[in-house]
């Protein structure tokens, strides 16, 4: 609430004004080039999925497609495996951002608000655990979710994804700058623990929720390494472990990759403009700490 | 313990001082008690998944490391410190570490200053914020296997978009993802290109903190534009730069999906771009060898921490002192 409409006073009042200089036109003019540049692989991308396969390869390279065709988007969707794998990542990183938002905010609220024996210690332990990267964990998360049966399972790839301390640390912070008065006022009132945190606290902090969330969802839709390892089966693959393994297995069909390519960054694409700017500040938080 | 004592103490005597509640007096002792329940009541499910897949994983590797548990047996002996004298004689180890340890070096200058220019200019252009911001983000957010997808494209040989750029203004083709010398190179570029949005963000955000006044008093100096990049926008930016540094090392020390993709599983002529990740899905999957990869994957874990020291050693005396 507050920090937000800070930030935003504070970025509409920092905006230099309308001023047409030569420094102004040559800034203007490398950042058009720079955005060009780093469009172009995207551009191409779409490009090449809309030429008819024989065109992609032939070798004066033209930038249009002489008979633009959806060919490639009605084979990569008739095929049907990228709709499954875009099912399994939606339900997946929803799964992940449901139980990751559920638990930190729990764990936080608690670390923030509620005195109990060991909260100092435990507070550590889990800030350590920020150090261990993920990807220390696959070969003993492989032998354990083998051992549990949860191998090919969405239970299996979604909950080692769920751990995220640091999510901890950032909803907390958020809380501890949230007033005492409010807390003490709804305790006056006999609420308990639990209602605070839904009728009061929550409700405070929409941005920051929206934040986490969508930053957790986003990395759990890109997750790939553990996704990876733990599903084998084509039906249960997320989408970019479906299209690393399986798509080039197809063969080199470069329109067609292009189509699926284009399919499977779709759905985040949408997410960043209709909630761009949750997700700047989602990586802003999650990065600044 | 003595933090959650004092926090307590001014509830208590609020919460029982009005005189229409009586019902609270009887309650305020066991309040502590209440509180006690709650809190662990509401630290117990992440405690839980903590426990399960953060730290029974870490203790779990670290016995396997000193057994010859494998994919293959379902039993497994105790076999000390074998894995690790192995670890140390492995070429392989030394290789694929290596490789991470050039991705890290070549990465992060590039990740760093490009992100450092596109925020100064996001920044200073009116007008166009929506659309640079969206271009230089929206790398970010695709998946890895689209990224590589594109960009195993764009590196073909004869029709691909580089190289028929290079033949164009008269250079030769270069063999991207097939020639051992260019293959991490080719990684590095794909990299910078997906993930420079982050850091982007990161140093917009810090751009957008410096209050607006202090470059109009140093314009009113008469201080010009570069020396107010110099002279003050760069100080102020000292602390970002040490955190985006910080996180774009370790990002790139964890390595593995990009190249991976990129060079088709196979990590590239002579595993010319397969990192110490690589390593361990080659060791612990492919050769179902669990033990000797959980062994790797302490090593790695040392790395990170030996970093995370390193870069804390170098960069918070300065962030200190601003």
């Amino acid at each position: 609430m507050t920090p937000t409409s800070a930030v935003a006073s504070q970025r509409r009042g920092t905006r230099p004004p309308l001023r047409f200089t030569p420094g102004g036109l040559t800034f203007t003019v490398l950042a058009l080039f720079l955005a060009v540049v780093w469009l172009i692989p995207l551009v191409w991308a779409v490009i090449t999925s809309l030429k008819p396969e024989s065109e992609t390869t032939a070798v004066p390279v033209r930038w249009l497609p002489l008979e633009p065709t959806f060919a490639a988007y009605e084979t990569v969707i008739a095929r049907g495996d990228l709709q499954q794998w875009l099912l399994n990542s939606t339900v997946i990183a929803t799964v992940v951002t449901a139980l990751t938002l559920v638990t930190c905010v729990l764990a936080a609220y608690a670390f923030s608000k509620i005195p109990f024996p060991g909260r100092s210690w435990l507070f550590a332990l889990f800030i350590a655990g920020i150090l261990v990267p993920p990807q220390v964990l696959i070969i003993p998360l492989f032998d354990q979710m083998t051992f549990l049966g949860l191998i090919d399972t969405y239970t299996g790839i979604a909950l080692p994804q769920v751990v995220a301390p640091i999510m901890i640390i950032i909803l907390k912070r958020f809380f501890d700058a949230i007033p005492r008065d409010y807390e003490e006022a709804a305790r006056l009132d006999g609420a308990g623990h639990l209602r605070i945190l839904v009728n009061v606290v929550l409700p405070m902090s929409t941005p920051i929720l929206a934040a986490v969330g969508i930053f957790t969802f986003v990395q759990a839709w890109n997750n790939f390494l553990w996704p990876f390892i733990s599903a084998t089966d084509p039906n249960l693959m997320t989408v970019p472990v479906g299209l690393g393994t399986v798509q080039g297995s197809y063969g080199i069909l470069y329109a067609q990759n292009m189509a699926a390519a284009v399919l499977g960054a779709l759905p985040l694409i949408v997410v960043f403009l209709l909630f761009q700017r949750q997700v700047v500040r989602g990586v802003t938080d999650a990065g600044l700490k | 313990m003595t933090a959650h004592a004092d926090p307590a103490a001014p509830r208590k005597p609020r919460s029982g001082s009005p005189g229409a509640h009586t019902p609270e007096t009887p309650r305020a002792l066991p309040t502590r008690l209440r509180d006690s329940l709650t809190g662990l009541g509401f630290v117990a499910p992440f405690t839980l998944l903590f426990a399960a897949f953060l730290l029974w994983p870490m203790l779990a590797a670290l016995w396997s490391s000193f057994t010859d548990r494998s994919l293959a047996r379902s039993d497994s002996s105790f076999v000390g410190l074998a894995n690790w004298q192995q670890l140390a004689g492995d070429p392989a180890v030394w290789q694929s570490l290596w490789v991470t340890v050039l991705f890290t070096l070549l990465s992060t200058p590039p990740l760093v200053v490009i992100a450092l220019v596109m925020a100064l200019l996001t920044n200073r252009v009116s007008g166009l914020g929506w659309f640079l911001r969206f271009s230089f983000f929206a790398p970010f957010l695709l998946p890895v296997a689209v990224v590589t997808l594109i960009w195993q494209w764009m590196y073909q040989p004869g029709f691909g978009l580089i190289n028929a750029a290079l033949a164009r203004v008269g250079l030769s083709e270069v063999a991207w993802l097939t020639n051992e010398n260019t293959v991490l190179l080719s990684v590095v570029i794909t990299t910078v290109w997906w993930t420079v949005g982050f850091n982007f963000l990161l140093y917009l955000a810090a751009l957008q903190g410096i209050p607006r006044q202090v470059h109009e008093a140093a314009a009113l100096d008469g201080a010009g534009a570069w020396r107010r990049l110099f002279g003050i926008t760069l100080p102020l930016l000292r602390r970002t730069t040490a955190l985006v540094v910080m996180l774009q090392m370790v990002a790139s020390l964890k390595l593995f999906d990009q190249a991976y993709l990129l060079t088709d599983g196979t990590g590239g002529p002579n595993y010319a771009a397969r990192p110490i990740i690589g390593y361990i899905v080659d060791s612990g999957f492919t050769e179902m060898n669990i033990g000797y990869a959980s062994a790797v994957s302490y090593l790695f874990f040392a790395v990170i921490i030996v970093a995370a020291i390193i870069q804390y050693r170098l960069f918070s005396r300065p962030g200190v002192e601003s």
